[in-house]
């Protein structure tokens, strides 16, 4: 039994995590779109898993897992919603969007084809998947 | 060990596709504008814009502005302090960006102002109130009426100006060339047509220079 078979699954999710706030970053700052509140919501979930997950690497401490999992959870949940509301399931009167652009913004929201609150839904469940594998096989 | 230099190396790598794609955006919005503008140089200097210092001048800069715009009150006197100290060989002609709520109007006023000549005047003290005015999320330019008055100038005739058609107009072709140009933060300078990349005082006063030579030597 190899003592940190829990280090792939952590990696994985750590990559991701890297990756989606290096984009979230790219999109504000290099590309000038200026983050809805929502998106900061998601930002402020993302961006602590980066050094969270990544310092837990480099000790092998697997207590990373439960301290990024209710960050992840969280930011899931944010971006589930900002996806009904980009799909307009939830009625944008609800958003609570203060000054700032609308989360509603559909054009706003695209990156090509692909709209950003799916981008973070997709990278928030992936990260939740990994990391629930990685405390799986951290137990067993 | 092998685990923790491959986390490394990730970061690292990272870290540096993202700088790499910064520059390649950047360097790609730049050729745009210049594609832009090389199918339409008369886009960047309108007869109907304003124009400070030598009307002769070797040097343009072009500055799009927007009178709600911190930056813009900030680098104000620094363009006009490089043109003042250019003996003649700098000018500026300022283009409108109105990209925030209430820009628009404050525009109007200051063309009203322009057409009794009191133009800089007013620029200067738009710009010094600006913090009174032009708060983003409540805009109040109709304030700056206030300024016009204490130039003595002929209200009536400003006000009439300000919804005049000729400014209709001048408002239309610069949020036309805006678009076209693809500016879309202020201030944005070009100089003699070439757009300022980096932004920054020493930058642009660099890039003045740069012009400057290259107008000195035939």
């Amino acid at each position: 039994m190899n003592g940190a078979s829990f280090w792939t699954p952590l990696f994985g999710a750590w990559l991701l995590a890297l990756l989606a706030t290096a984009g979230a970053l790219f999109l504000g700052e290099v590309m000038g779109l200026t983050p809805c509140v929502l998106c900061w919501y998601q930002r402020i979930a993302m961006f602590p898993l980066v050094p969270i997950l990544g310092l837990g690497l480099l000790y092998g401490d697997a207590r990373c897992i439960r301290y990024a999992l209710p960050l992840a959870a969280a930011g899931w949940a944010i971006a589930l919603y900002h996806g009904l509301v980009f799909w307009g399931v939830v009625d944008a009167a609800l958003v609570p969007c203060g000054p700032g652009p609308s989360c509603a913004a559909a054009e706003r929201q695209r990156l090509g084809a692909v709209p950003i609150p799916l981008l973070s839904l997709v990278a928030f469940t992936g990260i939740g998947l990994l990391l629930w594998a990685a405390r799986r096989k951290e137990a067993s | 060990m092998n685990r923790k230099w491959l986390v490394v190396a990730t970061a690292v790598a990272v870290v540096a596709a993202f700088a790499a794609g910064a520059w390649l955006y950047e360097h790609r919005a730049g050729q745009q504008v210049v594609q832009a503008l090389d199918g339409q140089p008369e886009a960047l200097v309108r007869p109907h814009a304003p124009v400070y210092g030598n009307p002769d001048a070797k040097v343009t800069i072009v500055e799009f502005i927007d009178p709600s715009c911190e930056t813009c009150r900030a680098y104000h006197p620094i363009v006009k302090r490089i043109v003042n100290s250019s003996f003649g060989q700098v000018r500026l002609v300022l283009r409108y960006a109105p990209l925030h709520q209430g820009s628009d109007t404050a525009v109007r006023i200051l063309e009203a102002a322009r057409q009794q000549g009191r133009y800089w005047e007013v620029l200067d003290a738009a710009f010094a109130t600006q913090p009174r005015w032009a708060a983003h999320d409540r805009p109040q330019p109709e304030l700056l009426w206030d300024l016009l008055a204490e130039q003595g100038l002929d209200m009536a005739q400003a006000r009439a100006a300000a919804a005049s058609p000729a400014v209709d107009a001048l408002l239309r072709q610069d949020v036309a060339d805006l678009l076209s140009l693809k500016v879309n933060r202020t201030p944005t300078f070009f100089v003699n047509g070439v757009p300022l990349r980096d932004f920054g005082e020493a930058p642009l006063k660099a890039l003045v220079e740069q012009e400057l030579q290259k107008a000195r030597t035939p």
